[in-house]
């Protein structure tokens, strides 16, 4: 098989045996329907043998001789074989292609399911777009492997070889007349499949270029306008434009030669056929019929040589795509629970930030040394300037990122030791920009979890967000449109409350919005803040003069330390980091003057 | 293209005769047969096919060469009108919908212009010749082998448009697919949070099944055309051995009639089955024709009117009660008065939406303003001719748009005619203090930028279309939030440069901080589109405004960041 990669691969992967050997592990769940279609395609190829042969005796027993009483049960015969040829082409390609569908919604969802498992640092470093090609481009690819790949060359082979050995069997010498043109058949078929693989890729580059000039004058279409050139822009285009042009005739040259080539050597090898056969006819060496047989049965070379020579494109591409794909299901999750996790205490129990410090590349510390303590019922407020480290706590407190040093703990148990679902599911997280998923607002309230509508409702109506979600058009079943892009900012944080609450969480962690919210919706937001915490922890990383105030600490972070702590009158009697940072972000709040400078202080 | 046709009608004529020739040779090997005869045939069969083989070569690379052509100038036309259209038009249209109508139905189009004509013209040629012949030899053979022959035409385009929508229902749901892990992903850390792993795991696999469910309609379809067609198009061939073989028992055909016959019937396989596909086409085509012409006849919206003989603009800037709305949009300026003197400088301020870009976009009319309400040097800047207007503008637009090419060439996009030398695009990145990162750049002014180059910081981008504006040296210098990512330090800088780079210019600064604009000869403050305070960087701190509020809170920012 390597032998007969392409040349212009110049990669050579010498483990290819190994990529295939571990992909046909996913065909052995449905090794009998992989049977079955061999079986079906070794009998199709030899029921597509029998016309040009049924032919032949048509003509020698019967046409030639006059002896019409036999042509009608051949005739039967034959519509009986075409019959039963559909029956298996069409079984052929429905078993084959439905195990295909099987094999890559298999992998599919492995693939998914692995992306579950896999730590939330891979996707800071992992571009998403990358990720979903992995889930359905690629696996296509690989599909095209086991359909049209495996199966197909078998059955090429076998129609080829079968020919040849039909026309063996009638008359050696007439056949390997007619075999020598094959070599040929093989010659124009690979320069056509190379040279036509060559300016098709040509194509596809200058397409490219077509596509990637058109995205970015258009995008800077009013930057072209300004500076007065369109007209150069234009001339531009038009290069771009002719290369594609050029390269798309080049192609046509291809194809134009390919096929009165192919129909060349084959009326050579009827001519031949005709000389040598016809000889052998007038000395009686050869039947009419084994004549007609031959003529018909040399036209039918060349499709099994065409598609053999494009198979290997086909596998090409499928090793390809499978290396990314298995390099992804290779990645070890980097967070996941112990062999013999401790259990979770039966009640609420203190939370422990033990000098933990956190680098997310290993070099820079976002946070430094920083020690706390969370008690049960108790709120905790962090504040701060963008990038002093607030939202790291929250990744480090859900096990998102593990500490780089000290230790998080919970009723004086490492967090790494816990169960990491039963410690996730004992938290609710209510994130800067609420998350919403396609589907309804009921499901965006009880995600996946067994949660009654009574509940999703009662929830709701806790954090006030009942009442809007009642002026929807379908209520709780109203479809979030494009991640509730038709919702505004404060209903989203309502229904991410609404989530949290219908979690029942011992402890909440709360991101607070920075974006600007209406009065209205505010007052909603704090009075369900206060219904949210009421007998459990949270810990709040604050933009709001209200939810801080009553805060049983406060602490200030600045940095990646924390630099004050204390409650809301101490600190700003301090003057200090606090005092300025109220004077920043709170005031305005409080003075109703929705400012550019919030919104500027921008999400972490 | 009547080349083309001309071609192909001799290709059609020429694969006709190689058959009958075969007739002809058969029908000696039954009777009289000499090697000389047999040769001759041979020879003759191919003979025609290479005869047949040049001109099929030269229809193809006419007639699909034509249709690249025409592909080649429709597309010219597209791009040309896109040039054209307004600002406005892009803030309606998506990109990707304008891209995909001058590719994906401009391909369409071409499908029909190349291989569709080409197609229909060589199945009319072919079924003329062919039917003649096959007719010459039996018309009631002809009559009986013609059925399967339509049903087959019928086959093709009754399955190819239902093959056509089940495919799209197929991908549709492999968007969905894509949707969800996208989805998914971006929502990572609220589905770990909330331990919604296997919930999500569910929700895929549903999609997952529906996707191959969806394949399976599919491949019933797909799988049951192609053994039908070859079913069908045997059937033919064995009615044909069964009537024919009967006609040649009876001396009605010749032996050698009824192989001619049945090569005939082979060599109409292919035409037939090209109507049923080329009626699609042509369906997909005039869909896709549509949506192109309903690009090029969008009107053009920004364009030169009764223009005023004006060759050069000096600069004085006058609003005279403008209002301004987007099409179908909220009033966005209202009742604005400005004056602004050749030459001297004007800083506008204000929150976020207060409509600052939209009152110095109208200045090179990448919006139209209402008549009489915008003046330059006195005129309406509507009745200015668009070039002169646009060649006096330096723009430095709030999202540094580069292209993907040499830093040099995005710089000396500023000035065509003639070329920006190297020396003036370099005194242009030096007074946009860029200067200094190009001496660390590889190929420093040729070094190839954005995807295929090096890439930008924001700040860096900012001071290259700032280099890009002042190569151009402007009557009127606009800078619209222009340097929000450059740093403080290097915007202290380019501001102490740019007040000499601006003296004689009238300029224009958007800015939301108050180092960038405190040097201005005028301050405005804009909020909900109107100006709500206006005067000198004093004067205003004094009035105790929101220009007040916005200096002592940046003031206490710097404090913060050196704590």
């Amino acid at each position: 098989m390597s032998a007969a990669r392409p040349d212009d691969d110049p990669t050579g992967h010498s483990y290819d045996w190994a990529l295939l050997r571990r992909l046909l592990v996913y065909l052995r769940p449905y090794r009998g329907a992989v049977a079955l279609s061999f079986l079906l395609i070794i009998v199709l190829s030899g029921l597509d043998l029998t016309g040009p042969y049924l032919t032949k005796i048509a003509i020698d027993r019967h046409i030639a001789h006059g002896n019409l009483a036999g042509l009608t049960p051949l005739a039967l015969l034959f519509v009986g074989v075409l019959c039963v040829a559909f029956v298996v082409r069409f079984g052929q390609a429905y078993v084959l292609q439905m195990t295909g569908q099987r094999v890559m919604r298999d992998m599919r969802g492995q693939i998914f399911g692995h992306l579950q498992r896999l730590h939330v640092g891979y996707f800071d470093r992992n571009p998403v777009g990358r990720l979903v090609t992995r889930a359905t481009t690629d696996v296509d690819a690989i599909n095209e492997l086991f359909t049209s790949g495996l199966v197909t060359v078998f059955g090429d082979l076998f129609s080829l070889f079968g020919i040849m050995a039909v026309m063996l069997a009638m008359n050696v010498r007439l056949a390997l007349v007619t075999f020598s043109v094959i070599p040929f058949f093989f010659a124009v078929t690979i320069w056509f499949r190379r040279g036509a693989r060559t300016s098709f890729r040509e194509v596809r580059r200058w397409l490219a270029r077509i596509s990637a000039f058109l995205q970015e004058h258009l995008s800077g279409m009013s930057v072209v306008q300004l500076f007065g050139r369109e007209e150069s822009t234009q001339a531009d285009f038009a290069a771009v434009n002719r290369g594609h042009a050029d390269s798309n005739l080049q192609q046509i040259f291809f194809y134009a030669v390919f096929y009165p080539a192919i129909e060349l050597l084959a009326a050579i090898a009827i001519a031949l056929i005709l000389v040598y056969g016809g000889g052998r006819v007038f000395v009686g060496a050869l039947t009419i019929g084994a004549l007609v047989a031959f003529l018909q049965y040399s036209e039918r070379f060349w499709r099994p040589i065409s598609d053999l020579s494009e198979k290997f494109n086909v596998l090409q591409a499928a090793m390809a795509a499978a290396e990314r794909i298995f390099l992804l299901l290779d990645t070890r999750p980097q967070i996941e629970s112990v062999s013999s996790p401790r259990r979770l205490p039966e009640t609420s129990a203190p939370l422990l930030f033990e000098d933990v410090s956190f680098a997310y590349d290993g070099s820079y510390d976002v946070l430094r040394q920083v020690s706390f303590s969370l008690e049960p019922g108790r709120t905790l407020a962090f504040v701060g300037a963008t990038g002093a480290g607030k939202t790291t706590i929250i990744s480090l407190l859900t096990r998102f990122y593990d500490v780089t040093r000290g230790r998080i703990t919970y009723d004086g148990v490492d967090l790494r030791d816990l169960d990491l679902a039963a410690w996730r599911s004992s938290l609710a997280i209510v994130l800067q920009d609420p998350h919403l998923f396609s589907g309804t607002i009921a499901s965006n309230i009880r995600l996946g979890s067994d949660i009654s509508d009574e509940r999703v409702r009662a929830a709701a109506a806790a954090v006030h967000a009942d009442s809007f979600i009642r002026t929807l058009p379908h209520g709780y079943e109203t479809e979030v449109m494009e991640r509730g892009a038709t919702l505004s900012v404060g209903q989203k944080q309502l229904i991410a409350f609404a989530r949290a609450m219908a979690h029942d969480p011992r402890i909440l962690v709360l991101d607070e919005a920075t974006s600007s919210i209406d009065t209205e919706t505010e007052a909603l937001i704090q009075d369900a803040l206060r219904v949210l915490r009421h007998g459990r922890s949270a810990i709040v990383i604050a933009h709001r003069l209200s939810t801080i105030r009553d805060a049983d600490e406060i602490l200030v972070l600045h940095k990646g330390r924390i630099r004050e702590r204390g409650r809301h009158e101490e600190l700003l009697a301090q003057h200090g980091l606090y005092w300025r940072l109220y004077q920043l972000q709170y005031q305005d709040q409080e003075h109703g003057v929705a400012g550019a400078a919030v919104a500027s202080a921008g999400p972490v | 293209m009547a080349r083309g046709l001309a071609f192909l009608v001799v290709t059609a004529l020429l694969a006709s005769a190689s058959p009958w020739v075969l007739r002809l040779a058969v029908d000696d090997l039954t009777l009289t047969l000499t090697r000389q005869k047999l040769w001759t045939y041979a020879l003759a069969i191919v003979a025609l096919v290479a005869g047949e083989g040049l001109f099929r070569y030269g229809t193809r690379m006419t007639l699909i060469g034509v249709s690249r052509e025409i592909e080649y100038e429709l597309r010219e036309d597209i791009f040309r009108h896109l040039c054209r259209l307004a600002p406005a038009y892009y803030h309606t249209h998506r990109i990707g919908d304008l891209m995909s109508r001058a590719t994906n139905d401009l391909a369409a189009v071409r499908m029909v212009l190349g291989p569709g004509i080409m197609y229909s013209a060589n199945t009319a040629a072919t079924f003329v010749t062919a039917l003649a012949l096959m007719a010459a030899i039996s018309p009631r053979l002809l009559a009986a082998s013609l059925l399967p022959l339509l049903a087959v035409a019928w086959l093709v385009r009754r399955f190819g448009r239902s093959i056509h929508d089940r495919s799209e229902q197929v991908q549709a749901q492999l968007a969905h697919l894509s949707a969800l892990v996208q989805e998914n992903l971006a929502g990572a850390r609220v589905v770990r949070a909330y331990v919604q792993e296997a919930a999500e795991q569910g929700h895929f696999q549903t999609a997952n099944e529906e996707y191959m469910h969806r394949s399976r309609r599919l491949i019933v379809l797909v799988g049951g055309l192609q053994p039908m067609i070859i079913t069908m198009l045997s059937l033919g061939a064995v009615l044909v051995l069964w009537l024919g073989g009967r006609m040649v028992a009876a001396h009605a055909i010749t032996l050698g009639g009824f192989v001619a016959f049945t090569v005939y019937l082979g060599m109409l396989h292919w035409p037939t089955i090209a109507i049923g596909w080329v009626t699609n086409i042509v369906e997909r085509g005039e869909a896709s024709m549509g949506r192109c012409l309903e690009l090029l006849d969008a009107p053009v919206g920004i364009a030169d009117s009764s223009a005023a003989p004006v060759s050069e603009v000096q600069g004085a800037v006058e609003f005279r009660g403008l209002s301004f709305a987007y099409a179908g949009g909220p009033v966005v300026l209202q009742g604005i008065d400005l004056s602004v003197p050749a030459g001297t400088s004007v800083a506008v301020v204000g929150p976020t939406g207060s409509g600052k870009s939209t009152l110095v976009g109208l200045l090179p009319r990448l919006h139209d303003p209402a008549p009489a309400s915008l003046f330059i040097d006195g005129h309406d800047v509507r009745d200015l001719p668009l070039t002169t207007l646009r060649r006096s503008i330096g723009y430095v637009p709030q999202e540094a748009f580069l292209f993907s090419n040499t830093l040099r060439a995005n710089i000396a996009f500023g000035v065509l005619d003639p070329p920006a030398e190297l020396g003036r695009v370099e005194w242009s990145a030096e007074a946009a203090q860029l200067a200094g990162d190009v001496r660390e750049f590889p190929d420093g002014y040729e070094t190839p930028i954005g995807e295929r180059g090096i890439t930008l910081s924001g700040g860096q981008k900012q001071r290259a279309a700032l280099a890009r504006a002042l190569v151009r040296d402007p009557r009127i210098l606009i800078l619209d939030d222009a340097l929000a990512a450059v740093d403080a330090q290097t915007e202290e800088r380019i501001l102490a440069n740019l007040k000499a780079l601006a003296l004689g210019r009238t300029t224009f600064i958007v800015s939301h901080r108050v180092s960038a604009v405190r040097w201005a000869d005028l301050i405005v403050v804009l909020r909900a589109g109107r100006i709500v305070e206006r005067g000198r960087h004093d004067e205003l701190i004094l009035a105790g405004g929101y220009y007040a509020d916005l200096h002592r809170r940046q003031l206490l920012e710097e404090e913060m960041a050196e704590a």
